[in-house]
């Protein structure tokens, strides 16, 4: 065991996939050399030499393009998109592409690929490179998308992803990057691609997130225990496929739930839970389903970032609400 | 002051652009060889199967144009007039290296090893026509423009990693697709990784109604490798002897390491960009198509040809059976295919079924035993 901050931990499980299967590669802009430009892959060129850790020209399409090739030549690409806001300049290769290879070839050909992009709020970047983006890419058939809230997932989750033989969106939470630490086994583990995670155990309401808005989640429930509110906290953990058991016993459990998502709140992946409970869970509610989001606008210029970005006492507002409905 | 001559002249830069491509060619329309030290590398045995390749698309065009007619294909993207450009460079490639199609590259599909009746159920859309076996180096054709060559560029970086000797990409675009910011993205990729690729750019004159001249403000489609640093080639896309050497060539310079090339090919599409409803008549002129019409490259090749004595009417009216014949035995292989299920589509979502996916199977199958 080794204290890991969560970007220690990715980079952790991408130095042991790399030397555990020579296949793999990893690749994008300024992973090299420069480690990339949060150091996920510090060191590993180093080690591994410039054959499995490139840079690429700068062309996001280009990295998506070049990952299906390889994959074609039997290479099990780990490409970087430097950040999820730069994903609309590869959505074909994602949606249109590499998701549909298996489909498309009634199971002649995979493509083993995992696109690792840091996303999320709250760091104060420049437009276009905070962006929840999960809900477009959760809705493509043959494509997983997977989101770590802490350390020990961001490693076992990211070497299910990288053994994976279908196509895996990682997203990282920019903000989680270098404020979390945990003690994290120094082997490679897994973490099932399927599996949500009862990270807090509780009856009376189940509060159902993932990515960084688990730990505001989790700091709520603590809140409320002091009132004698016993709140369960589910981490998604994978968005697609959505573990609709997991979900569907909390709720069953407590009979109150709330769905929480950084993303603005239309078609998002809140809405997905609030239908999936809707659909299957209807019965065991006591409340109607809460929802924690973002306004419907654009993600917003920096100064205004904390107004937009879903916070504790807004999640703390809501659970009180659906607690006294 | 405005007399003073600025520090460069734009207009001086802009017109030498492009000026040093000119058609590679070895024989032209009138069947008169310009480069007789090609044509002699080839036995007249050679020279006729080369033939061969042409009559054959052009009987797989006539017979699919037909049976789309009848509702017995789906889609159907037309290649007359590019016999010459398809199957000339098709032909020079070897059966290992990995072809990245798209919709118009049927043909050069069936040769690299595509049976003739998976590629009409592809054509219906029927999921068998993409089933390729290990050996067949390809995928299925690519619908959106420019997005095979990108992934060209991998596979050709894959090869290379690989280190696999003799082998190369390759893969084909038209003068539209070569406007796509993938297809610069590909050519400057495979450039950068120095991969073993060869993009072939079939330059047909249209992109559905938008002609050549529309696209780019660029002289060739040639000219737009240099950006990237790669060598490129125009070659009389009509004529079969020049395409095929300049592709030979260039698989040869790709293969030894040298890094990718870039070929365009000028030919003409004789019909409508697909049989969905398209109308040449539409955008463009009898006057502008008849030239190309009469530049078929089928009859320059063939005047030679008959003119050296080794082909006649007889045996292209015999060899023209044979291959309606075997057509006609595809279609009967791709009547055969059986149904296609939901629940087999759902298995080839993921290799291993997540919930969602499981709970969708088990309400297919109740629905497909019924």
């Amino acid at each position: 065991m080794s204290k890991k901050t969560y970007i220690q931990a990715i980079t952790d499980a991408l130095r042991l996939e790399l030397g555990s299967d020579e296949k793999t590669l990893i690749f994008g802009e300024d992973v090299g050399k420069n480690g990339g430009v949060f150091r996920a892959t510090d060191g590993l060129q180093a080690e591994f030499g410039e054959d499995r850790v490139f840079d690429t020209p700068l062309a996001e399409s280009g990295i998506g393009g070049l990952s299906i090739g390889l994959a074609l030549e039997g290479f099990r690409p780990i490409p970087e998109i430097q950040f999820l806001g730069f994903i609309f300049e590869t959505m074909d290769s994602i949606a249109g592409q590499m998701s549909r290879e298996r489909f498309r070839t009634g199971g002649t050909r995979h493509m083993p690929i995992t696109i690792r992009s840091p996303y999320g709020g709250g760091t104060h970047t420049p437009e276009m490179h905070a962006d929840s983006l999960e809900g477009y890419l959760a809705q493509i058939p043959g494509l997983r998308v997977v989101t770590p809230s802490n350390p020990y997932d961001a490693k076992g989750l990211l070497i299910s992803s990288i053994r994976n033989n279908d196509p895996v969106f990682f997203l990282e939470n920019l903000k989680l990057y270098r404020s979390m630490k945990a003690d994290i086994p120094d082997e490679a583990y897994t973490v099932p691609l399927d599996k949500a995670n009862v990270v807090r155990e509780g009856t009376d309401i189940s509060l159902i997130a993932y990515s960084a808005q688990v730990n505001q989640s989790l700091k709520v429930a603590e809140k409320l225990e002091k009132e004698g509110i016993s709140v369960e906290v589910v981490d998604l953990r994978t968005l697609s496929p959505l573990d609709e058991d997991t979900i569907l016993k909390s709720v069953e459990k407590t009979g109150r739930a709330v769905a929480i998502q950084e993303a603005q709140r239309q078609a998002g992946i809140a809405a997905n839970v609030a239908s999936l409970i809707a659909e299957k869970g209807a019965l065991y509610l006591s409340a109607p389903v809460g929802r924690v989001s973002a306004p419907d606008t654009v993600y917003p210029f920096g100064l205004a970032e904390d107004d937009w970005l879903p916070a504790e006492d807004e999640i703390e507002a809501k659970t009180r609400e659906i607690l006294n409905y | 002051m405005d007399n003073e001559k600025p520090i460069v002249d734009f207009s001086e830069i802009r017109d030498a652009l492009g000026k040093n491509f000119e058609p590679v060619q070895v024989m032209d329309g009138q069947a008169n060889v310009v480069n007789q030290a090609i044509v002699s590398k080839y036995s007249n045995d050679q020279l006729v199967d080369f033939l061969k390749l042409m009559i054959w698309e052009r009987t797989l065009h006539q017979r699919s144009n037909a049976l789309t007619r009848q509702g017995r294909l789906g889609f159907y993207a037309p290649t007359e007039g590019q016999e010459a450009s398809e199957m000339g460079s098709n032909s020079a490639m070897k059966s290992t290296d990995v072809l990245m199609p798209a919709y118009r590259d049927i043909p050069q599909l069936i040769q690299h090893g595509l049976p003739v009746y998976k590629a009409f159920l592809w054509s219906r859309g029927h999921v068998l026509g993409n089933e390729y076996p290990e050996d067949l180096h390809a995928m299925p054709p690519q619908i959106i423009i420019g997005a095979q060559y990108i992934q060209a560029a991998g596979v050709a970086l894959g090869i290379k990693k690989n280190g696999t000797e003799d082998k190369v990409a390759y893969s084909y675009t038209g003068d539209g697709g070569t406007s796509q910011g993938d297809f610069y993205e590909g050519m400057n990729f495979a450039g950068a990784f120095q991969a073993p690729a060869v993009f072939i750019v079939q330059n047909n004159g249209y992109a559905i109604s938008v002609p050549r001249r529309k696209q780019t403000a660029a002289r060739t489609l040639a000219q737009k490798a240099v950006a990237a640093g790669i060598p490129s080639v125009q070659v009389d896309g009509m004529d079969f002897l020049a395409v095929h050497e300049v592709t030979k060539a260039a698989r040869e310079y790709a293969a030894a390491g040298n890094g990718p090339v870039m070929i365009e090919t000028l030919t003409y599409r004789f019909g409508p960009h697909t049989n969905a409803g398209d109308d040449p008549k539409r955008y463009r002129t009898k006057e502008e198509e008849q030239p190309w019409f009469d530049n078929d490259p089928l009859i320059r090749y063939r005047k030679y040809l008959t003119d050296q004595g080794v082909w006649s009417e007889d045996l292209e009216n015999e060899y023209v059976e044979q291959v309606k014949a075997d057509i006609k035995a595809a279609v009967k292989q791709a009547d055969e295919a059986p149904k296609q299920k939901m629940t087999e589509f759902l298995e080839n979502v993921f290799e291993e079924q997540p919930q969602n996916i499981q709970q969708q199977i088990t309400e297919y199958q109740a629905k497909e035993s019924k």
